[in-house]
């Protein structure tokens, strides 16, 4: 499958970096441009050195060049995608949306890869959604229902760009909304936070999620250790800090009064392909919309295979 | 612009009913918000702050879940008042912009926009929708004492062009000396065309010294709570600033009598324990840690058997900032382990 990523900041060329990597293993993604707005940006540059091509021509080119792709990845803003979701919906390209923008489905890789194969737009959710969202399913299905669910998600100063900054809200409502969406919670509430320690911290997220009454704690417990192992199947660095623990409250949470509360405090190191390790929350994201990106691969392969028989 | 009945050196903003909401672990009754509002009213405090502790937003699991819900507090706050205006404090990251358009409609009048102090980019967005709402907008930099003079210049600027009407600096920490109060103070009144305001805590038990300092260097907002109630060791007390200040001949256009007798019969009563400077309240100066923390630490310290102090002093270590309330879990947790390896092997605990 011919694709593009748009945007040449650091997640577009995180991804860049990822992908050219999968490619020389054969997979099924054949990227062929970085496209951004900024002729001097260093992802640009980058990527002609890699051998692709490297275009400030934004948007524009991606509509011109319709015919010879078949997918892009948009790592702009939730700004610019809005603005022009529909027309590569027209060209006929399937959009991977790393924005909050919030247009077409959510996905998270570890929960619901499959679900939406056949939409023209999916969204990424955000890198704090990507993270937590595993542990609030991870919770839920291990308990009869989850009143409520909390995230809190505390990111390197310096691994946060502009666009997360100046629309900060969106993130916080993007993730919530996937926490009760796809995560299962009936209510819930996303917070960020950044830090600006030098050396700079690790990503760290952490998942609180409200027990009802009568909850088997052992299986909440087990199933949590079982979703850092699918986590880490696409995000080596993703990791339980500390070992899962349920405190006794109660809590009045906007879901009711509950007896107990689990505690999932999560790590992500980053793969270190473009920014230094301390910034897992992109990798978490770009190596999810690598993952999506493949499965949609493999399914339109499968598709077209099925029609030439 | 802001005028009140009389003419002020100082316009004095009382946190009792957000920052004191810490001190209280976010419990506070519908009828404590009467008493308090009417209360600092009479007084003559003009400008009266009431919110979560961390801010509208900040019922949460790692925040605390506030007993009754902080929009009926604001609206009951709203309607009691006569001459105080109402203000809110906001985390952009925990509260929204859309629950300034709420408070608005309730009559809130003054929205404090927060962030880490070399934060500041996060608070456009909310300055901008609090301006449009055409609610007055403060930009408030919290943890002041983890940046430089000149850093605070650059971000308090950042602040003031996105609109700020006042700049807040919050020694979050209570951990700043005079001295340390004075040189910050001076390169933001120098830097900036809008006022300058001033949070203290009373970790290292400065926050009235500093305030006065604060003063006498040209800002022209001071913070307290009543009875010093509030976050850590708690903040500048409301009456005992106005007394000092009636002390120094400065005018604050309020009755230290009343804000007295506020502090004794009504914030007293309700206060889980007097304000304190104890070994972990220090420690929070000391070590320059989050005061928000204290209660927090307090409690993971007695679930999982380690020392409140450690926990305290480990998050300066980590140079945890205000919000990472989930890091307090995560601290305790490795200090148990570590005293459970320790004692496996037989080694020093």
């Amino acid at each position: 499958m011919r694709c593009a990523i748009l945007g040449s900041g650091n997640i577009g060329t995180d991804l860049m970096i990822k992908l050219l990597k999968a490619r020389e293993l054969d997979g099924p993604l054949d990227l062929v441009a970085l496209v951004g707005i900024d002729p001097a940006s260093d992802g640009l540059a980058r990527a002609r050195r890699m051998g692709i091509e490297g275009t400030h021509e934004g948007p524009d080119w991606i509509l011109s060049h319709a015919d010879e792709l078949d997918m892009i990845f948009d790592a702009t803003s939730a700004y610019v995608h809005k603005a022009q979701a529909q027309a590569y919906q027209d060209a006929g390209i399937i959009a991977v949306d790393l924005t909050p923008a919030a247009i077409g489905p959510k996905v998270i890789a570890a929960v619901n890869l499959t679900e939406h194969l056949d939409a023209p737009n999916i969204n990424m959710v955000t890198c704090g959604g990507q993270a937590t969202t595993p542990m609030v399913y991870a919770i839920r299905r291990a308990v009869e229902n989850l009143p409520y669910a909390e995230m809190v998600s505390t990111v390197a100063s310096k691994s946060a760009g502009p666009g997360t900054r100046q629309n900060i809200d969106e993130f916080t409502k993007t993730t919530s909304t996937a926490l009760r969406e796809i995560g299962g919670a009936e209510n819930s509430k996303a917070i960020i936070i950044l830090n600006p320690a030098e050396p700079p911290i690790m990503m760290r997220n952490t998942v609180f999620g409200g027990l009802p009454e009568g909850t088997d704690h052992d299986a909440v417990i087990e199933s949590i250790y079982a979703m850092e192992k699918s986590v880490q199947e696409y995000v080596p660095g993703y990791r339980l800090k500390n070992q899962p623990v349920i405190e006794e409250g109660p809590y009045l949470t906007p879901g009711g009064l509950v007896p107990h509360r689990a505690v999932v405090l999560l790590e992500v190191e980053g793969a270190g392909d473009y920014l230094p390790p301390y910034a897992g929350n992109l990798d978490i994201m770009t190596a999810a919309a690598q993952r999506v990106g493949e499965a949609i691969a493999g399914h339109k392969a499968a598709q077209n295979e099925g029609a030439s028989k | 612009m802001t005028t009140t009945a009389v003419k002020a050196d100082y316009r004095l903003i009382d946190s009792t009913l957000r920052d004191g909401s810490h001190a209280i672990s976010h419990q506070y009754r519908m009828d404590d918000v009467i008493q308090i509002v009417t209360g600092l009213d009479r007084a003559g405090v003009p400008v009266i702050e009431i919110a979560h502790g961390d801010g509208i937003g900040g019922s949460s699991f790692n925040y605390g879940f506030s007993a009754v819900p902080e929009k009926e507090l604001i609206a009951k706050a709203c309607e009691v008042t006569t001459n105080a205006k109402i203000a809110c404090l906001l985390l952009p990251g925990i509260g929204l912009a859309d629950d300034l358009r709420e408070i608005n409609e309730m009559g809130v009048k003054v929205a404090r926009i927060a962030t880490h102090c070399t934060e500041a980019d996060i608070s456009e967005q909310h300055i901008k929708v609090a301006k449009s709402l055409g609610l007055e907008a403060i930009g408030f930099l919290m943890m002041a004492h983890m940046n430089s003079p000149e850093g605070l210049v650059e971000e308090a600027l950042k602040m003031q062009s996105y609109g700020a009407d006042t700049i807040y600096i919050a020694d979050s920490a209570g951990a700043m000396t005079t001295e340390d109060m004075k040189v910050r103070v001076d390169a933001l009144v120098q830097a900036l065309e809008v006022p300058l305001g001033v949070h203290a805590h009373n970790n290292l038990a400065m926050a009235v010294a500093n305030s006065i300092a604060a003063y006498e260097n040209g800002a022209k907002n001071l913070d307290g709570t009543s009875a010093g109630l509030g976050a850590g060791a708690g903040n500048c007390p409301t009456e005992i600033l106005a007394a000092v200040s009636s002390k120094y001949g400065i005018e604050t256009g309020v009755d230290p009598l009343a804000l007295m007798d506020l502090a004794e019969e009504v914030v007293r009563p309700i206060m889980p324990r007097a304000q304190v400077i104890d070994r972990a309240g220090l420690i929070l100066g000391y070590a320059g840690v989050y005061g928000s923390f204290l209660l927090h630490a307090e409690r993971a310290a007695e679930r999982y058997g380690v020392s409140q102090a450690d926990i305290l002093f480990e998050l300066g270590r980590r140079q945890m900032v205000g919000g990472q309330e989930d890091m307090i879990i995560d601290v305790a947790l490795e200090l148990a382990r570590k005293h459970a390896e320790a004692e496996a092997t037989g080694g020093e605990a």
